[in-house]
């Protein structure tokens, strides 16, 4: 029998998540999906294995977790204060689970959405060809205590594997393509806009996250008489108090508010793991840029295997830590072990 | 804006065929036929394809085509004929959905009939023959907008929201009814309630209807209703179906 994942405690918005259900937009399905993808792909990356997998996203905190036989799990995504039985984790890392022993995960200390991963995946029944909960539309539900979920078969051994840390997790600049609305506001106020520095508003879930700013909002001139149209991940609609809206993988498949640009899709991860307050600007790149900044983006996702390192400064590694510190010659007495690199 | 048809792009994601700037039934025969054509073209570029009310949208990764090499072949398939006068596509469906005007199963067809200007035998008679099309489907899965309803029929949404329609509720605005997939808060009058279900996750055929699809909604009774949804455990709300073309 396969193991089990069963859970103790849920925090209150943790869902199983893959890539998604594409291919239904005509039938008004969105695609879904986790909301940061590359911490899947982290996550693939650390365990060794596809990122087509499922994983358990938790937005804002986390739940203690325990299996029924000894699994590897990897942590990705916004950081989260983690322990197995009382011993520290560290995050963006693989590591052993043993049967019966308690992974708790508690708040997150930097971004909103964490990734717990398990070797062999989640393994809930496919809907539509995807494990991934898609509350908006009634599929699959978020996890509650007492849940019990099965795991896939897990083929490979690997755990103590790490990735060194990203900076997505607390806003910045974000890039912006022009869409098929841009050109219906002024460039006046294109340029506001470029020129604005937005806080990520409380107001944000899978669907969409609100920008706030100080000073007049970004309307149209035709804002109300706009016919609806298709919409696309990253899209940043505006809505009629003139407050910009980053429409994320949830958000409906059509629209009637015009759209002032899209984030490119590797920068809609940064947009979804900003914690609220966290400073944000917009800056437009033409299309050329844009798709070089991508296709550079999907080459940095296929190598993030080759960037995966063992996890020695790991201290239940580290059988002397006096002759690791020599060798390193740089650490500090008081240095934080989880802190370093190696 | 004059130059229609109009192709944008959409962030990297794809291209959107345009076909007017504010929905009229030709441009939406127009994104239809359009989208049948670019099917069967089958470009191993487009990963899906879709429609809104006047477009029709292409999903192409355009970090790895250029939009200028899908933009040429799109200007091409728009010259090769006037696709405001494109016939509909093949292979869509009739539906017959029994459905139940007023009492209190659906609360606000008096309402929708005073808006409309007629009154509530005359809005029932009107609602239960007229054939309509699916515009586009969105907001919900497997949600259609269909239309479109006389010219009297162009009634506003509620400026105050209704707090939870049902899912299968029949509602009205705009010149278009909208049959609900979920118990949904709305500004869209309730004017008739069926049994049918849009979305069926578990099957193997999980939307029901197809944009282009066409739908007509007979007139029954609440017992009847009641029968339907005890006998009729499909989706289909004891829907009779017919293939069109």
């Amino acid at each position: 029998m396969s193991a089990t994942l069963t859970i103790k405690a849920a925090g209150p918005a943790m869902t199983v998540q893959d890539m998604g259900r594409p291919g239904f937009r005509a039938q008004g399905l969105t695609v879904g999906g986790a909301a940061d993808q590359v911490a899947l792909h982290e996550g693939a990356a650390l365990l060794q294995q596809d990122a087509g997998l499922a994983a358990i996203e938790m937005a804002g905190s986390g739940g203690s977790f325990v299996s029924s036989a000894d699994i590897r799990i990897a942590l990705t995504g916004a950081a989260m204060t983690v322990n197995i039985d009382g011993a520290p984790l560290t995050w963006n890392a693989s590591h052993l689970l043993k049967a019966g022993a308690v992974l708790t995960i508690g708040g997150a200390t930097g971004g909103t959405y964490g990734y717990l991963h398990v070797g062999g995946g989640v393994d809930v029944l496919l809907v539509m060809g995807s494990r991934a909960t898609q509350q908006s539309a009634g599929i699959g539900a978020a996890l509650k205590s007492g849940d019990t979920l099965p795991l896939g078969k897990d083929t490979q051994s690997t755990t103590a594997m790490t990735l060194p840390n990203d900076t997505r997790f607390s806003g910045g600049t974000v890039r912006v393509v022009a869409s098929m609305q841009t050109e219906d506001f002024a460039t006046e106020t294109r340029d506001r806009f470029a020129a604005t520095t937005f806080k990520r508003d409380a107001r944000a879930n899978r669907q969409g996250v609100r920008m706030d700013h100080d000073g007049a909002g970004f309307s149209t001139d035709s804002q109300l008489s706009i016919v609806s149209e298709v919409i696309v991940p990253g899209d940043i609609q505006v809505t009629g108090d003139g407050a910009p809206y980053v429409l994320m993988c949830e958000s409906q498949t059509t629209g009637g508010y015009p759209r002032i640009g899209t984030v490119l899709p590797c920068d809609l991860p940064r947009v979804a793991q900003a914690a609220p307050g966290a400073a944000f600007k917009f800056e437009f790149v033409d299309l050329e840029q844009a798709a070089a900044l991508q296709a550079r983006h999907v080459a940095a996702l296929k190598s993030l295997r080759s960037a995966v390192v063992p996890l020695v400064r790991d201290p239940a590694t580290l059988r002397d830590l006096l002759s690791y510190q020599l060798v390193g010659g740089v650490v500090s007495a008081d240095a934080d072990p989880f802190e370093e690199d190696i | 804006m004059t130059d229609i048809p109009r192709i944008r792009t959409v962030g990297l994601s794809g291209l959107l065929v345009t076909f007017a700037d504010h929905m009229t039934e030709p441009a939406n025969r127009a994104a239809l036929a359009f989208r049948a054509a670019v099917e069967v073209a089958d470009w191993p570029e487009v990963s899906e394809t879709s429609t809104s009310l006047v477009s029709t949208f292409l999903q192409v990764d355009l970090s790895a085509t250029p939009a200028e090499e899908m933009t040429e072949r799109l200007q091409d398939l728009i010259a090769s004929r006037n696709w405001l006068e494109a016939p509909l596509p093949e292979g869509r469906k009739l539906w017959h959905i029994p459905t139940v005007y007023g009492t209190d199963l659906a609360p606000q067809l008096e309402e929708a009939a005073t808006a409309a200007g007629i009154d509530p035998d005359t809005a029932i008679k009107e609602l239960s023959s007229a054939r309509v099309r699916v515009l586009t489907i969105g907001f919900a899965p497997g949600q259609p907008y269909l239309g479109e309803l006389p010219e009297h029929w162009n009634i506003p949404r509620q400026q105050a929201l209704s707090k939870s329609i049902p899912a299968g509720a029949l509602v009205v605005a705009v010149r278009q009814l909208v049959i609900f997939t979920n118990d949904t808060p709305t500004g869209w009058r309730h004017v008739g309630q069926t049994a049918f279900r849009t979305f069926r996750q578990t099957s193997d055929t999980p939307f029901a209807l197809s944009p282009g699809d066409e739908l007509t909604f007979p007139a029954i009774t609440p017992a009847a209703l009641e029968k339907i949804r005890a006998d009729d455990t499909s989706g289909n709300g004891g829907a009779e179906l017919e293939m069109l073309s």
